[in-house]
């Protein structure tokens, strides 16, 4: 046993005489480092979940037309006033079936393009009305981007598509007509020869409030033939998104800025870094629990001062130095910490993956890395602050002057 | 000429600063000790006996004058450095005994050698001193408060013996003790000091004084 061991022993023997009172201080941390492990583990598992949604569609790329005409300044860069000018150049703002065949050769056999026709219309069905989205897609490339949930993929120009909230909302079945337009300005009706199957939100194409027609039957309703709202790039591979995407803007815009490309990583940045925002915040909160833990060691550890006058009083006449008082209180609040901390890493565990489970509805990622490591994260930061706790108290027992704690009862 | 004295106070001045007003424990106090004498200080409760001790014992340090142990200066000395006087210069034994209740017997003796050595006593030396104090294996594992006031006080003396101090500081070390245990006490003590030690003794009980080589009687803070 060296010095430092018989100061170590003390604490814990003191910890040992009060052991209830010592656990009941310690449950406090216990629970903070549950609470903070649990909310961070549900952070990254909400983190991993999205990720592993976004990928699906990682695989896609978007071009559409982009307004900025003078390829100086970034998007933004101008004052507000032109970016509205510029917003309303782009409803009108189409890609040219020339800058499809220069996006297609871009590509080449990274993947495949097909253009989109999309519009926002009127539509009644039955007797009821409503608005909707309006895609107008090449009727060969349909069936390689969209599944059916019922009915077959449109053959002639009368045949469509609906997605699956559409047909929902609207009672929509197969074979239900649809008339889009309004009465002032003529009206196109089509008959439901397919249902959409739930696609989400995404990022290529939103289809589930949606009317889906073939090419022809929208040029022939609503024009814009050889001039497309969008083109949308299926890629073979998805590491060849950045390649892809520098391909197509190098040949499109090299002269003067035509074209946008994206990507999903975009928005998975951005949400992403909400969550991580939201989960920062709910440990935030979870940490005032933590707060409450913090008082009640402080409580703890100075009560253990305050008996412990006297023998502070022998120890030092005994030539013990204020340091070895001072580490020897601080020993004892770091074992409540770890105590708890260690505790509470165990329950962590258990109930991180029921709140995961529960709220997330799976635990796929739970095991991995990033989500475990707010095990020892939160151990860290509740012994931290058992330590930081028992600071003052133990700083008040070093000062304690030898003969005064002598004479203390 | 002599060798100068292991213990040397010249107008030692012991202020107790209260909110009620100044208490003066220690009044203009000059004294000396020599190596190896048994010192008796008697007088009146509250005559300032355990003030002067703890002076004697480094424990406190004068408001005013000066305070030599040992050829040392002690008014100008850190906290550390007298930490570490009292740690190798003086063993105390208090009339409570003040041993320290989370400790065995054992390792209450085994302590201050701890604090000076930074390492266990693998020489026996720590089980000899009890032994020779008459506290076998079997007592020295237990705590202190499973020990009678006799045993406790045996323990209390290996504990200021093992760091082989030149100064023993004894306040009322028998004050608790029944008189035959008291006697006991005594012997022991008496023998330390005829093997050499400098022993000053805070005492109300003439028959201990009478083991002293000079009895030094306050009164009202200062020696009459
Ligand atoms: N820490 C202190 N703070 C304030 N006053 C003190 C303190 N210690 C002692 N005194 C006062 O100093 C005076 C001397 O006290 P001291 O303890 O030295 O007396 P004593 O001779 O040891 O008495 P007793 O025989 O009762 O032990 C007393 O008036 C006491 O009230
Ligand atoms: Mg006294």
């Amino acid at each position: 046993m060296r010095r430092g061991s018989i100061i170590f022993q003390l604490a814990v023997r003191n910890i040992r005489l009060n052991l209830l009172r010592s656990l009941l201080a310690a449950l406090g941390i216990v629970i903070g480092v549950i609470a903070i492990a649990a909310m961070g583990m549900m952070g990254a598992n909400m983190t991993l979940m999205v990720k592993d949604q976004m990928s699906e569609m990682g695989n896609v790329l978007t071009v559409t037309h982009d307004a900025g005409t003078d390829g100086g300044g970034g998007p933004g860069g101008g004052p507000p006033g032109m970016s509205r000018a510029s917003n309303d150049d782009e409803d009108d703002s189409y890609i040219t079936e020339s800058q499809f065949r220069a996006i297609r050769s871009a590509v080449g056999s990274n993947g495949t393009v097909y253009t989109v026709h999309s519009t926002n219309d009127r539509f009644s069905a039955g007797t009821r009305d409503g608005r909707a989205t309006v895609y107008g897609l090449d009727p060969d490339v349909i069936p390689r981007i969209l599944n059916l949930s019922d009915g077959a993929y449109p053959k002639g120009e009368s045949g469509a598509l609906v997605g699956a909230s559409l047909a929902e909302r609207f009672n929509l079945t197969l074979g239900s007509r649809l008339s889009l337009g309004d009465e002032d300005e003529g009206t196109h009706t089509i008959r439901v020869v397919g249902i959409v199957e739930e696609r989400g939100m995404s990022f290529d194409l939103s289809t589930d409030m949606a009317v889906i027609l073939p090419e022809k039957a929208y040029t022939s309703f609503y024009g814009n033939e050889e001039q497309y709202n969008q083109v949308n790039v299926i890629l073979r591979d998805i590491d060849s998104a950045d390649a892809t995407s520098t391909s197509i803007t190098e040949r499109l815009n090299a002269k003067k800025r035509q074209v946008r490309v994206s990507d999903a990583s975009r928005m998975l940045e951005s949400i992403t870094s909400t969550i991580g925002t939201m989960t920062t915040f709910v440990m935030a909160i979870a940490g005032i629990s933590l707060l409450v833990a913090a008082v009640s060691i402080f409580n703890v550890m100075m009560m253990s001062v305050t008996e412990r006058v006297r023998e502070i009083g022998i120890m030092r006449s005994l030539g013990t130095q204020k340091t070895e008082i001072l580490k020897m209180f601080l020993y004892e609040s770091a074992v409540l910490g770890v105590t708890g901390s260690l505790i509470g890493a165990a329950g962590s565990f258990g109930i991180g993956y029921l709140v995961v489970v529960s709220l997330l509805g799976s635990a796929d990622h739970f095991f991995e890395p990033q989500s475990l490591v707010y095990l020892p994260l939160a151990m860290l930061v509740g012994t931290a602050i058992c330590i930081l706790s028992g600071l003052y108290p133990s700083w008040r027992a070093a000062k304690l002057d030898p003969i005064e704690a002598l004479r203390a009862e | 000429m002599s060798p100068a004295p292991i213990i040397e106070l010249e107008e030692v001045t012991r202020i107790y600063p209260l909110p009620a007003g100044d208490v003066v424990a220690l009044d203009h106090v000059s004294l000396s000790i020599e190596e190896g004498e048994f010192v008796a200080i008697m007088g009146p409760s509250g005559s300032g006996k355990t003030t002067l001790l703890n002076q004697i014992g480094c424990l406190d340090v004068p408001t005013s004058g000066r305070l030599r142990i040992a050829g040392r200066e002690v008014g100008q000395m850190t906290d550390h450095e007298l930490t570490e006087l009292r740690l190798r210069k003086i063993g105390y034994i208090f009339q409570r005994f003040n041993l320290i209740p989370l400790l065995t017997a054992y390792e209450n003796v085994e302590y201050p050698y701890l604090m000076m050595h930074r390492q266990n006593d693998a020489t026996g030396w720590v089980a000899g001193l009890l032994a020779s104090l008459g506290i076998d294996e079997a007592l020295s594992a237990h705590r202190p408060a499973e020990l009678s006031g006799g045993q406790q006080q045996r323990v209390a003396i290996a504990r200021a013996l093992v760091n082989d101090p030149s100064i023993l500081i004894c306040d009322e070390p028998t004050g608790n003790l029944d008189s035959r245990t008291g006697t006991q006490i005594m012997e022991i003590l008496s023998d330390l000091n005829r093997r050499g030690r400098t022993i000053v003794i805070v005492t109300h009980d003439q028959t201990v004084a009478e083991y002293a080589d000079r009895v030094i009687t306050i009164r009202d803070g200062r020696p009459s």
